[in-house]
């Protein structure tokens, strides 16, 4: 069989599937896009500002702040799991990295003295080597970002506890803690690394919002991660069938565990990008940020039921959804109007998958 | 064709095979030879013990007594993947596909095949898609590599969960009701699947209920009942009848 895909099979019942029945032309995110372009077609005509330079930064930057949370939402969607505790989680890795920030920048208080020293005349505070307080706040966020999502992983995958109690429950253990560490005060990012904090996070790159690159870089990462690594083809097997996936030898457990710690580090990271683009992680940030966030994965076409799902979709529900936020404002629509057509748009964007399914 | 027995060495024996859970006797004294490229029905009432003697054969749980020898070895399984790296490969009732991922996804799925760059693998496509192909071709199944398992018919479900089997080059391939839900044409089909096993030399356990497809296809049939093997016989030696007596307890033993 030297050309095997020449085939030993010669297909007389068998018929081809049409270009447009199957890949990514026949997905609920192909219709969403379709939506979209019109979308932008209409504003287009609609508002002149809209296609303005500056304006479209301001849509690329806003939806880029719920995005990258998206991203991993998507991830544990695509396995048929939920993570209800991805607003609390941006709210307190924000929190955390801005709290040790400013604890090592301030010279005096315990451990300071690694990362920062007074200059000569008493009062200007200088690192010892520029950057690291940064990354030892940043990894600080991170890292309990990377505790809440092993256990909420642990009580799902190990414990079999489901997705949706365990992380209601993380929801609200999160917020709390966040009022705790913080007794319910916003903290700022500040000391010598802060301006490294706020070009990182709120800045521009080559005129687009640094927010964006990251997220482009991101989606790039886990469309490869999803479709050309076992990892990927596994997350997709347990959102399918997860008796067969395991029944099969997937590593079941070990996989769950790891799409929710992504997932949560994927909401600490759009946390803290979040903190940088306000000023502060106030303790009631992000709040009810989770139903965006699955709002705008359900709109892209990730399938609660699992199995279906990707980073391209979940982009094209998060642009969406401010687009329409957008366009609203440029309209001059009352913008309290925004959040019952994202509900609209939700069911419709569910309904029209349902009706070409049960066409094909 | 040869007769299998005069092949020689058994590749499963089970001597005295027992199985109790708490105070229930699911299984007692079982012993069954199966032969390379032998056809094996067994048959049985719901709870004459079947499900339990597949379970203990793949690895599921390990039987209270008796023992298992696979390819003239003794051989205990902690797990089912235990059971697979021998070469034990079980196609189950639901057929343990992902609906949502296609053909060759399926057929690989836990045993992908991978490219390394570096110190990263990325899934070979190419590959798992041309094997696929070439196991569909040994099956004479017409499906394709890249389709999605769901868009597919009951025959091609089942020539994918059969193709994974065929992937390890396993020996022994224990099928439980393959026939049960799907059409006639399709049980041909299954049918025909599984001569082609037979043909390869491997040797298929076939549980099913239906008792014409295991009149076709199988060259003995194993009679299970209240846990214990009631009778052992060539094909060619009894009749529908008799084994519906077996099954039922109208006739004792044979």
């Amino acid at each position: 069989m030297a050309t095997p895909l020449e085939s030993p099979i010669s297909f007389s019942n068998v018929g081809r599937a049409k270009w447009w029945q199957s890949g990514f032309f026949a997905s609920q995110t192909s219709y969403v896009l379709l939506a979209l372009v019109a979308l932008f077609v209409v504003m287009n005509f609609a508002s002149p500002y809209f296609f303005t330079e500056g304006n479209l930064q301001n849509v690329a930057k806003n939806f880029s702040f719920i995005a990258i949370a998206t991203l991993g939402v998507t991830l544990v969607i695509i396995t048929a799991g939920i993570d209800l505790s991805v607003g609390s989680m941006m709210c307190f890795s924000a929190m955390i990295t801005s709290m040790v920030m400013t604890h090592i920048s301030t010279p005096g208080l315990p451990g300071a003295e690694w990362f920062v020293h007074l200059a000569a005349d008493g009062k200007t505070v200088i690192a010892n080597v520029p950057g690291l307080i940064l990354v030892v706040s940043v990894l600080a966020g991170l890292g309990v970002a990377l505790m809440v999502g092993l256990v909420n992983g642990f009580c799902i995958a190990v414990l079999g506890l489901s997705p949706f109690v365990t992380t209601l429950g993380m929801l609200s253990i999160v917020r709390g803690l966040g009022y705790v560490v913080s007794n319910g005060r916003g903290s700022f990012p500040s000391g010598p690394d802060a301006d490294y904090f706020y070009a990182l996070t709120s800045g521009v790159v080559f005129g687009m919002p640094a927010p964006f690159i990251y997220l482009v870089v991101l989606a790039v990462a886990m469309a490869v991660v999803l479709h050309h690594t076992s990892f990927g083809r596994y997350v997709f097997a347990i959102g399918g069938n997860e008796k067969a996936a395991a029944l099969t030898g997937v590593p079941v457990v070990r996989v769950k565990i790891e799409v929710y710690v992504i997932c949560a580090l994927a909401a600490g990271l759009q946390g803290i990008i979040v903190s940088g683009w306000l000023g502060s992680a106030p303790a009631n940030m992000a709040t009810s940020y989770e139903l965006n966030v699955i709002a705008a994965a359900v709109i892209g076409g990730a399938n609660l039921a699992g199995g279906v799902g990707g980073p391209l979709g979940a982009i094209v529900g998060c642009v969406l959804l401010e687009v329409i936020r957008n366009g609203l404002v440029l309209a001059q629509v009352n913008s309290y109007w925004q959040q019952a057509l994202v509900g609209v748009i939700i069911i419709v964007a569910v309904l029209v998958d349902r009706i070409r399914s049960r066409m094909a | 064709m040869v007769t299998p027995h005069a092949a020689g060495q058994p590749v499963l024996e089970l001597k005295g095979i027992g199985k109790e859970f708490g105070a229930i006797r699911a299984l007692h004294g079982v012993d069954l030879c199966i032969f390379p490229g032998e056809v094996v029905g067994l048959m049985g009432d719901n709870g004459a013990g079947k499900s339990t003697l597949v379970k203990i054969i793949a690895g599921n749980f390990p039987p209270s007594h008796g023992e298992i020898r696979f390819d003239g070895q003794a051989v205990h399984f902690a797990r089912p993947i235990d059971a697979r790296a021998v070469g034990i490969e079980v196609v189950y009732q639901d057929l343990a596909l992902a609906d949502n991922l296609t053909a060759a996804a399926n057929v690989f799925l836990g045993r992908e095949l991978k490219r390394k760059f570096g110190p990263l693998a990325f899934l070979d496509h190419k590959a798992m898609a041309a094997r696929a192909l070439e196991l569909f071709g040994e099956l004479r199944s017409e499906t394709r590599p890249h389709d999605l398992v769901k868009q597919m018919s009951g025959g091609q479900r089942q020539a994918v969960a059969i193709a994974r089997t065929r992937l390890s080059n396993a020996k022994l391939v224990m099928m439980d009701e393959p026939t049960a839900a799907i059409s006639v044409r399709q049980v041909e089909q299954v049918l025909g699947l599984i001569h082609r096993l037979k043909e390869q030399g491997v040797a298929v356990m076939l549980i099913s209920h239906r008792m014409p497809d295991v009149f076709a296809v199988c060259d003995r049939v194993v009679v299970m009942r209240r846990g214990e093997k009631r009778a052992d016989k060539e094909i060619g030696d009894t009749s529908p009848e008799e084994v519906t007596s077996l099954i039922t307890g109208a006739k004792e033993a044979a």
